[in-house]
């Protein structure tokens, strides 16, 4: 999944490569400095991949940590062994969220690399119309890979607790991944307005603060906040659900 | 008929076990007695209730009613003291199938928090070679027979020094060799003084590997005692087959036998009915089936045939019949294909 998620980099880089570059305001945000500074192949990669990809990769990652191991049968050794229900759950969230940065990091890793190799590096221009060097530029970059990375944990949370309700680690994985859509699409709704600060999409592309001069560290840490909620109740919902739960697979 | 042991010296004791799952009643009020040391094979039909027992006792299901205590202490409570203790093969072995045996057997042992893992790399090899699969530790599971994997199954129930191992059918799906092989396994773990408690429905493992039985059906336990007592709860009889049914009937009441019947062998199903039979036309239907009971001061059946004999009775088949044990688990869990549901 890791090497699927590197693909979205090396798609767009080679897209702006072969097509000679792309109009200001089309497209996803940063497509249209791609050409004229290869380090934005990454942050135009991420912001592509936070709402659907990334998403539906954790879905799988999330949803199938304990279904998957019921639906193999290795759950009730793990269990007799004895691994203990709230140490496994512990172990497997903490899994998914190693695979959620190691997500993040792929695609900025990936289109940093593919950048360099396809277009002139500079410095970068931040929001507020500083520079930084290549080097402070890719720091930045490797913040806001942070940044997705906290964005994901809340959503591995719902995903762990879902994996605990069902032996068929595809019907977890699969309501992840449309939870994770519902979500944006109510958070896209105006109508929803009160909703939208509850939702834990709400934030997942608040990270342009980290690209201005000096770096605004809010977003970041009102995500976290939002995250860390989420992590708190699917955490304790999946906890009770597991330990309470009759292993019949 | 169990005898009253003292409860330190079981290895597992349940009072008033209870599941329901729903409106459906898996396991009824059971009142289970494992000594230590003992071999217990745990009978019943197919959906009796054995299975979900075992879960109950490994702290896999919770109980709706009743206590369990598995070496000496409380199940679900004290899980994490009674479970190290425990080696188990639960309802078939599992594996992830992309990981090799050995990667398995691994990653099983390491999710329990009590075993080294300094000695993981010998334990891991040594419980392989117990089972006869260090050929195949590097073959991936999914590759592996059914026979393979049950093996590796037992491979992980043995990864520590058990107290208890808790066997569900254990010799699913193995070849005769196996079989053997597993059964040997099992005495010399009960040599050791392991207690052993295997669910199965093979009669004639069980009769030949266990010291105690306990047999459910339709969710309870309808009897458990040494094998000793399950059998001897039956009847021994005697069985001749005779062309003189008068004066063979007539040497065994002398005999003190209660004989309880004398019958043509047509439609007979006995053991004798496959006896060596005179050729058709040289009264082959002349020959009848003399039964009678054995007592305890009955003499000794070799000088039964030698009395008939003597007195001229043209014995053309003896047999002693001992209720099998299939018998009486017919007996006490019903006849019949149906599943109880």
């Amino acid at each position: 999944m890791l090497g699927a998620l590197a693909l979205i980099p090396i798609l767009i880089a080679i897209a702006i490569r072969v097509s000679g570059g792309a109009s200001a305001g089309r497209g996803p945000a940063f497509l249209d400095q791609i050409t004229g500074n290869g380090l934005f192949v990454g942050m135009t990669a991420l912001v592509v991949a936070t709402p659907l990809f990334l998403p539906l990769t954790i879905g799988v990652v999330a949803g199938d940590s304990i279904a998957g191991e019921a639906s193999l049968g290795t759950l009730r050794y793990l269990l007799v062994a004895p691994a203990g229900r709230i140490r496994l759950l512990v172990v497997k969230y903490v899994v998914a969220a190693v695979f959620c940065a190691a997500a993040a990091l792929t695609v900025v890793v990936v289109g940093s690399l593919i950048g360099w190799a396809l277009f002139p590096i500079g410095p970068v221009t931040t929001l507020s119309g500083g520079q930084l060097t290549v080097g402070e530029g890719l720091l930045r970059f490797l913040a806001i890979g942070a940044y997705v990375t906290v964005s994901m944990l809340g959503l591995s949370a719902i995903g762990l607790f879902l994996s605990t309700m069902t032996t068929v680690p595809v019907g977890a994985m699969a309501a992840t991944a449309i939870i994770a859509v519902a979500a944006q699409i109510a958070g896209a709704l105006p109508q929803l307005e009160w909703l939208h600060p509850w939702l834990f999409t709400d934030r997942w592309l608040d990270f342009a603060d980290l690209l201005r001069s000096p770096p605004l560290w809010d977003s970041f840490g009102a995500n976290a906040l939002l995250q860390f909620a989420y992590i708190v109740v699917f955490g304790a919902l999946a906890a009770l659900r597991f330990t309470t739960k009759d292993v019949l697979s | 008929m169990s005898a009253a042991v003292d409860s330190a010296d079981l290895a597992i004791e349940t009072h008033g076990l209870t599941k329901r799952f729903r409106t459906q009643v898996a396991v009824d009020g059971i009142d289970l007695a494992v000594p230590r040391g003992a071999v217990y094979g745990f009978l019943g039909p197919n959906g009796s209730g054995k299975t979900t027992t075992i879960r109950m006792l490994l702290g896999l299901v919770g109980a709706t009613a009743g206590s369990a205590r598995v070496l000496g202490d409380e199940m679900p409570r004290r899980l994490d003291a009674v479970l190290p203790r425990v080696g188990a093969l639960v309802e078939g072995p599992a594996f992830s199938p992309y990981l090799s045996g050995e990667q398995n057997l691994r990653r099983f042992d390491a999710a329990d928090r009590h075993a080294p893992s300094r000695t993981r790399d010998a334990r891991v090899a040594a419980a392989l070679d117990r089972v006869g699969l260090s050929h195949a530790a590097r073959k991936k599971a999914h590759a592996y027979s059914l026979g393979m994997k049950q093996r590796l199954g037992l491979a992980n129930a043995l990864l520590m020094p058990r107290e208890l191992l808790v066997l569900d059918e254990p010799t699913n799906g193995l070849d005769p060799q196996g079989t053997r092989e597993v059964r040997a396994l099992v005495r010399s773990l009960a040599a050791d003084g392991t207690t052993v408690f295997v669910s199965s429905h093979l009669l004639a493992e069980v009769e030949q590997l266990c010291t105690h039985v306990g047999v459910m059906s339709a969710g309870r336990l309808v009897t458990q005692g040494t094998l000793e007592e399950f059998r001897s709860t039956g009847e021994e009889r005697v069985e001749v087959l005779t062309a003189d049914p008068g004066a063979a009937r007539a040497v065994l009441v002398r005999l003190g036998l209660v004989v309880d019947g004398v019958a043509g062998t047509a439609g007979l199903e006995t053991l004798l009915a496959s006896a060596p039979r005179p050729a058709q036309g040289a009264g082959a239907d002349d020959a009848a089936l003399v039964t009678a009971r054995l007592s305890g001061d009955s003499p000794a059946p070799d000088a039964i045939v030698a009395a008939l004999v003597r007195d001229g009775v043209r014995v053309r088949g003896f047999a002693v019949r001992r209720t099998s044990l299939e018998q009486r688990f017919v007996e006490l869990t019903g006849e019949g294909f149906d599943v109880v549901a």
